[in-house]
């Protein structure tokens, strides 16, 4: 049973193993002979790109789905995990990137809907209390789900899973949502459940977490292994390179201009909120200074979508003097207006709002291009010219074209991201307007991407980027502001920052707002 | 276990394939049909698919068949597109046939030069009009436009039905529901081939619409009207992004389906009824909506579509003159065609391929 070409660290009996698997979708191969091991009480990291085919492979872990090929074994015994219900009785549990609570129960009620049996929801409670003691893990079971923050939340899921006795737990990229204090906390009970001998299955592509956290990584790259290796001794560049295959560039950050020249300014934009979901945009003033690339921070569902809308202008207020480029009030302008003012967007979602997947690339090129009137004439299209268009942005950016004119939805994520970014960088905007530019790009087109809004600040035009990676922001941002529910903390230079400082603004924290201050 | 996967590229080898098989697999189904309810196989077929094409003046009256669909279709084309569900251009052609058949019926003196020109803007204007109710209530009220221009079709041919039978009617057509003739200059006249004589029925309508097909295909696929139009049918917010206005295509996209609708309502009476009567649609609205769909919501693929559900319509009513054959048998025959060319569509889009289960165990 055990493998020829599997490593062996230690004698003992892997708590879980995989022997060769693979999974396709179709004529897509997410896992390509894949094979694994993990030991009761290590905490092990399952490092890969987006599209690394980590998620697929976890999922097939906890019985999501099945493998095309290949064996499983549980405490060196073969296993087939039908379920997750199954995976539960074996002691495997999963926490998910997407928490499946209900908004208006207690956090009791809701641990007790995932339970198998019924339980009074007073037992049911004290347990979670006791958990929450031994662990440190702080719950309150009466709490409303509606009223915890996203990293309390996350602890429900995690006390929901302690509560089934696991001896593995998966996290799928735990810390995508948490601020790095909540980062920090996550951790230390992470250690906690490894030294009472439960194994981790860690999942992130954040490299400094992966190297603070787990011991060993195992590397996914197109599907199949990399490498299992110890992640002590690593630099975060290494991991990197396993990662993605090839030499990581650094981006080198420029200095802010000297003496800042205001080029669009914000003052008092306020939005309500549309729907129950929707976070509503509170008096926010900023100014983005030409040369000069602004972060905006903050975790997800903190009015990042609502602000981009209103400055790409899908949707406009009644309140005159909200937004001006260069002195001229664009706050009733439209978004065609808006472009030929000058200004570049990029939204965070590729698919059916920065590009549309069913059409060409010509097509999509058109889609930002059609007001700036060298490509439509008398309402007529010309078709030849879109084509050099697309043909010359993907040339600039590196994006590989897996034909002449492809429809958008046959290049990759990071393909397409390429595309819709350089597709208004090539218009050289006096602004632009990124948001999440790198979302689920690699590494090499994610400095590909950095590298180009350095040089356009560089070139004297205005950068505002709002992205939740903490790590981009403080990348490439000559000055940082923080988005929490709906409010825009004062922009600072990021030079006198700590990530410390930004994620207590990214809690909501106002002491740490006023410390700064 | 089957699994589908789209294709990124159709071979040109499998579009000519498909229709083919789906055609030869309705034949097999449909001899096999006739032949249980006691019809030859073998004749019914021919007077489905070859009698009614059998001779060229023939051919001109398949055209004329397929007229009013052509035309209609490619105004529904630009709604589908858009995602913009008009199901009522049954109401909005008679209304076309309405407002044309007031300018033929109130100033029948017009010589032919200015008669012609003020129908045809009539009949777009009336259909345009009908269209407009739901495509206002939708923008403006955010109504379902399926209910409401469904609806509004009964409403019209309620309404016609009271012109012609009331205020309209003539006083010398012996109590039938019927207008007066249309004047000469009204009639749209069969086209005569240089001398050689006509063509079937064959009028220059057809050619019209004809024409306005690739005029649709060159509107759909060349300009920024096109463009905004089916990038609010693929993905309304890329079009928000974009900066075109999601109410002004709905209500553009209405207007051009209104529009065309009600000039095919137009040319239907004054190429082959000259007068209204109650019924001067039998059902083409509707058909028209499925031509729309197995065209591929290409105006120039309605052409093609037109055609083959003209045929089958034609061939429909051959095969109950001559055999004798049900209505309901025809009608189970034309779905049985409409649905394996669908069907045949489907195996164009996606690769479909065969895995067996079970072999998740293997070690």
């Amino acid at each position: 049973m055990p493998h020829a070409n599997q490593p062996k660290t230690t004698t003992q009996t892997p708590l879980f193993e995989a022997v060769n698997v693979d999974k396709r979708f179709g004529e897509f191969v997410a896992n390509d002979d894949v094979s694994f091991l993990i030991n009761p009480g290590e905490i092990h990291a399952l490092l890969g790109e987006n599209g690394a085919g980590k998620s697929t492979f976890v999922k097939m872990i906890y019985g999501l789905l099945q493998p095309d090929r290949g064996q499983f074994f549980w405490n060196g015994a073969p296993v087939v995990v039908r379920g997750p219900h199954q995976a539960r009785d074996l002691g495997i549990g999963m926490v998910f990137q997407h928490f499946s609570l209900f908004d208006a129960l207690t956090v009791a009620e809701n641990i007790q809907l995932a339970m198998p049996r019924g339980e009074a929801i007073a037992s049911l409670a004290s347990r979670i209390r006791d958990i929450s003691r031994a662990y440190g893990i702080p719950v309150d079971p009466d709490a409303r789900v509606h009223n915890l923050s996203v990293g309390e939340q996350q602890r429900v899921e995690i006390i929901r899973c302690l509560l089934q006795d696991p001896k593995l737990l998966i996290m799928d990229e735990p810390t995508s949502v948490l601020t790095p204090q909540e980062t920090d906390q996550l951790f230390q009970v992470l250690r906690q459940f490894a030294d009472n001998g439960m194994a981790v299955l860690f999942i992130s592509h954040k490299l400094d977490e992966i190297r603070a956290l787990t011991s060993r990584a195992t590397v996914l790259r197109h599907g199949k292994v990399v490498g299992s290796v110890s992640t002590k001794g690593k630099t975060s560049r290494q991991l990197a390179e396993m990662m993605i295959g090839t030499k990581v560039k650094d981006v080198a950050r420029q200095k802010a201009p000297a003496r800042p020249k205001a080029l669009f300014v914000l003052e008092g934009l306020s939005r309500p909120r549309d729907t129950a979901f929707s976070v509503a945009l509170k008096d926010i003033s900023v100014t983005a200074n030409a040369g000069e690339i602004l972060g905006i921070a903050g975790i997800a569902g903190n009015g990042q979508d609502e602000l981009m809308a209103a400055l790409i202008g899908e949707w406009r207020g009644d309140k005159a003097g909200v937004m001006r480029l260069d002195g001229v009030d664009i706050s009733r302008t439209g978004p065609s207006g808006r472009r030929m003012a000058g200004i570049g967007f990029v939204p965070e979602e590729r698919n059916g709002h920065a590009a549309v997947p069913s059409m060409s690339l010509a097509d999509n090129a058109l889609l930002t291009s059609h007001a700036l009137n060298d490509t439509v004439r008398g309402g007529l299209v010309d078709l030849g010219k879109m084509r050099d268009k697309a043909a010359a942005i993907a040339r600039a950016f590196d994006v590989r074209l897996p034909g002449p004119n492809p429809l958008a939805s046959a290049l990759s994520g990071g393909n397409l991201q390429k595309f819709v970014v350089g597709r208004e960088i090539i218009k050289a905007p006096r602004l632009l307007i990124v948001s999440q530019p790198t979302w689920g790009v690699d590494v090499g087109a994610a400095v590909a991407i950095r590298e180009a809004m350095l040089d356009l600040a560089r070139n004297g035009s205005a950068v505002i980027m709002i992205s939740q990676d903490l790590e981009e922001i403080f990348a490439i941002s000559h000055r940082i502001a923080v988005l929490h529910d709906g409010t825009l903390s004062a922009a600072m230079p990021a030079a006198g920052l700590t990530a410390d400082k930004v994620g207590l603004l990214m809690g909501g924290s106002d002491q740490a707002a006023g410390a700064i201050a | 276990m089957i699994s589908m996967t789209p294709r990124k590229d159709i071979p040109l080898s499998l579009t000519v394939i498909t229709p083919a098989v789906a055609v030869f697999l309705t034949l097999c189904i449909g001899a096999g049909i006739f032949g249980i309810l006691g019809y030859s196989p073998v004749g019914a077929l021919y007077e489905f698919f070859v009698a009614p094409v059998s001779r060229l003046d023939q051919i001109g009256d398949l055209f004329v068949k397929a007229c009013p669909l052509i035309i209609t279709s490619t105004g529904l084309v630009f709604c589908y597109r858009a995602n913009v569900w008009n199901i009522g251009a049954e109401g909005q052609l008679i209304f076309g046939a309405i407002f044309s058949g007031w300018v033929a019926l109130s100033f029948p003196d017009l010589p032919a030069g200015v008669m012609m020109p003020a129908m045809i803007l009539a009949s777009i204007i009336g259909g345009i009009l009908w269209a407009m109710v739901p495509a206002l209530l939708k923008v403006r009220f955010n109504t379902n436009e399926i209910l409401v221009s469904l609806m509004l079709t009964y409403v019209a041919a309620l309404f016609i039905d009271w012109l012609v039978r009331g205020p309209w009617r003539d006083p010398m057509s012996f109590g039938f529901p019927l207008t007066k003739m249309y004047s000469d200059a009204a009639l749209i006249h069969r086209v005569d081939l240089f001398g050689a004589g006509m063509f079937g029925q064959l009028h220059w309508g057809v050619v019209g619409a004809l024409l306005l097909a690739l005029f649709g295909g060159f509107l759909l696929s060349r300009t920024i009207l096109g463009f905004q139009v089916k990038v609010m049918g693929d993905a309304p917010r890329a079009g928000r992004f974009a900066g075109f206005d999601p109410k002004f295509v709905t209500v553009g996209v209405m207007a051009i389906a209104g529009g065309a609708a009600g000039l095919a309502g137009m040319v239907e009476v004054s190429a082959s009824m000259g007068q209204l009567q109650p019924n001067v649609s039998f059902g083409y609205g509707f058909t028209a909506i499925i031509v729309a769909f197995l065209a591929r919501l290409n105006p120039i693929g309605v052409i093609v579509a037109g055609l083959v559900v003209a045929l089958a319509e034609l061939g429909g009513d051959n095969a109950q003159i001559v055999l004798g054959m049900p209505k309901v048998v025809t009608g189970v025959f034309k779905g049985v065609l409409l649905f394996m060319l669908l069907a045949g569509e489907t195996f164009n889009r996606y690769h479909i391929s065969w895995r067996s289960a079970g072999s998740s165990t293997r070690g």
